[in-house]
């Protein structure tokens, strides 16, 4: 009743509210991602020979796979503020059970269910560690990430099992229809919804926001913390096992040492594509763009016949360049704001929204 | 605050322009092979790149596709890798690349790519390393397996006086020729030399800090231990560097497939008495005459098909699409200044 007086005037404080909506959907992170994506497609389809290729779409799309899969929940878990190093190793190690078991006699079904099983298992020690127990994400999943690397390599020894039925090899790569697109993207779409869907619309994913906004503040506010913390760190190991089925079958081997080093790759692909490294801040559709990003331009870049270090060092400079102007442009919109007498400072916002989400 | 939110796109388009810009700097190989018009073009991808040995197969491939006349491009990827191989692999594919000349990481792992790239057009020619024989057009065989393994087990026996521990310091779990040399190193053993005694088998990755590193580790597990095999060019050479500065220089007995080169130093200061090599740069110009036969339509791959290899002579494909480079090399004091490689 009283209160109403000073609704007015804070209410500016939120910078979604200072601008029309159009503005606030088109001026974001998510859209400079997705507009240098389309911007490099198109220079390539232009410039670079044979990227306007059949083979093109089909084996970027095959490659990008596997990390298209496993930055959606790593998007998850890092708007928490945590971070899921030992995916790769959980791929490694689904990808070596599938291996063993197939080599056992199970059929493939069978054997994907409990290599899935195991990521379920694996993210769920990371998530009972961090959650409950308290733990720091980096250090924990430096560890459990040799961890599980030991266990795959361990598991399978010195030997690649190769023998995989070509119903399932075939399946992995088997295109949908004549559009040169793998059926795999179906897997992927549906994931890709779901975990939108997860993130975007329910209070689960509020939740998540919350967590990496103010942890605290969660808390108090009736997040169930280490409940959303764990579930999203199973997710994690679920989906990188489920990656490590894909990438066994596409490659048609198991081998201790698959997917070694690619937990970078999806780190990289999913700060490329707008989530920050301190939690609070991101969207899929970003992340998405991101892992396609990197893709593209790796994919024209070998068709152009550029090394892969000169490949590594234009994506690690496009990437530091990504964090460089996140920061610069907040401490230059830092000066200028202080120079406009009717904007008001983003300090005024409740504890959190402003301080972390907004300026990292 | 939405200056920050404008400012980002803006930046962001900034950095889109210069990626352009940067592409466009690489952009002068891709033009230059559509004005050759019907030349052969072919692709070299060895399992990884920043391996000298493979620096010097490419050097000898180099070599033989400028006395041909076609063209030639190394690719590769940065690990030893097949899922990063298959990335090559389909890349030539889109190429339409006449002929693919590569060195396996994976038997079986990379078949299906090379398959697909075989339908596109490719024809596809393995050396160093096989993958399995219904993959690939043919395979240049650097020295057959059992004449490596032999070659290895005798200059070591030789030098052991054909008793005592040995070990093997190996490149990666996987590799297929180096499981095959040391199944048959196994088998050589046992048969002939019932008093050495084969304790361990680890594996340096191909890797030089983690092959010295492992050849530590043999030392100290193996306090008996009177020789190591090393039968990759770049665990011999590590482990020579950590035997020529150890008290076991002199004592404990290194041998294995190096490059003159790498191994200079410790031969001459005694580290390494003898060991064995084929000549990769010949193995990379015998490789590329024979995509270039392939390429061309000259030979089919079927055995007792023959062809020309400029210096090297006349080789004839074998059963399996086979063609074999010759009998492995002993490079000693003697003789080692006679090589550059």
């Amino acid at each position: 009743m009283s209160t109403a007086t000073t609704d007015a005037p804070t209410r500016r404080t939120y910078p979604e509210y200072a601008q029309p909506a159009w503005r606030r959907l088109l001026v974001t992170r998510e859209t400079a991602v997705i507009a240098l994506l389309v911007a490099v497609i198109v220079y390539s389809l232009v410039r670079v020979p044979n990227f306007d290729g059949p083979l093109t779409l089909t084996y970027l799309l095959l490659d990008t796979t596997p990390i298209l899969l496993i930055a959606l929940p790593m998007t998850l878990v890092i708007i928490t503020g945590e971070i899921d190093l030992s995916v790769a190793s959980i791929v490694g190690l689904s990808s070596v059970l599938l291996g063993v078991l197939v080599e056992a006699g199970w059929s493939v079904p069978m054997a994907a269910a409990a290599a899935i099983g195991s990521g379920v298992v694996a993210g769920g020690l990371n998530g009972f560690l961090v959650a409950y127990v308290g733990l720091p994400s980096l250090a924990l999943t430096i560890g459990t990430l040799a961890l599980y690397r030991g266990l795959a390599v361990g598991l399978l020894g010195t030997k690649a099992v190769t023998e995989f039925p070509d119903r399932w090899t075939d399946l992995a790569t088997a295109k949908i229809g004549e559009t040169g697109i793998p059926q795999v993207m179906l897997l992927f779409v549906v994931l890709a919804l779901a975990f939108a869907w997860l993130l975007h619309f329910t209070s689960f994913g509020r939740g998540v926001y919350d967590i990496g906004l103010n942890e605290e503040a969660a808390h108090f506010t009736g997040v169930a913390v280490e409940r959303t913390k764990f579930l999203l760190f199973v997710f994690s190991g679920a989906v990188s096992a489920l990656a490590g089925v894909y990438f066994t079958l596409r490659f048609g081997t198991a081998r201790g040492d698959n997917a070694s080093g690619m937990e970078l790759a999806v780190i990289a692909a999913v700060l490329l594509g707008g989530v920050s490294i301190f939690g609070g801040r991101g969207k899929l559709h970003g992340v998405i763009a991101g892992v396609l990003l990197i893709g593209v331009l790796s994919s024209a870049l070998r068709l152009d016949g550029v090394t892969v270090n000169v490949t590594n060092i234009i994506i690690g400079l496009l990437l530091v360049a990504s964090v460089v102007s996140t920061s610069v442009l907040a401490w230059a919109s830092g000066l200028t704001s202080r120079r406009t007498p009717t904007g008001s400072s983003p300090q005024n916002a409740p504890l959190g929204v402003e301080s972390q989400g907004r300026s990292t | 605050m939405n200056h920050s939110k404008r400012a980002t796109a803006l930046a962001s388009l900034a950095l889109s322009s210069t990626m352009i810009l940067s592409a466009c700097g690489g952009d002068g190989g891709g033009d230059g092979g559509d004005s050759g018009g019907g030349d052969v073009k072919l692709t070299m991808l060895p399992k990884n790149l920043g391996n000298p040995y493979f620096d010097t197969s490419t050097k000898g491939a180099m070599a033989a596709a400028e006395e041909l006349g076609v063209e030639m491009e190394e690719v590769g990827p940065q690990e030893a890798t097949p899922d990063a191989q298959v990335q090559y692999i389909n890349t030539a594919a889109q190429q339409a690349t006449d002929a693919l000349v590569l060195s396996a990481n994976d038997p079986e792992a990379l078949c299906d790519a090379i398959g697909e790239a075989r339908d596109a057009g490719t024809k596809v020619v393995t050396f160093d390393a096989d993958t399995n024989p219904e993959c690939r057009d043919l395979f240049i065989n650097q020295a057959t397996a059992e004449g490596i393994a032999k070659v290895q087990v005798d200059i070591i026996a030789e030098q052991i006086g054909d008793a005592g521990e040995i070990a093997i310091l190996s490149a990666t779990a996987n590799a297929t020729n180096q499981n095959a040399w040391i199944e048959l190193m196994e088998a050589e053993l046992e048969a002939n030399h019932p008093d050495i005694e084969l304790v361990d088998i680890v594996y340096g990755d191909d890797d030089d800090q983690k092959s010295f590193d492992q050849t530590a580790a043999l030392l100290q597990n193996h306090p008996n231990l009177k020789g190591i095999v090393s039968p990759t060019t770049v665990g011999i050479a590590a482990a020579a560097r950590y035997l020529s500065d150890s008290n076991s220089k002199g004592k404990v007995a290194l041998t294995g497939l190096g490059t003159p080169n790498q191994m200079r130093d410790y031969v001459k200061d005694g580290t390494v008495e003898e060991f064995a090599l084929w000549n990769p740069e010949e193995l990379g110009y015998l490789a590329t005459f024979a995509a270039d036969a392939l390429a061309s339509g000259d030979i089919s791959g079927e055995a007792g098909d023959t062809f020309e290899a400029g210096d090297l002579g006349e080789y004839t494909v074998e059963e399996d699409g086979s063609v074999l480079l010759g009998e492995p090399f002993r490079f000693n004091a003697d003789n080692i200044d006679d090589f550059d490689f």
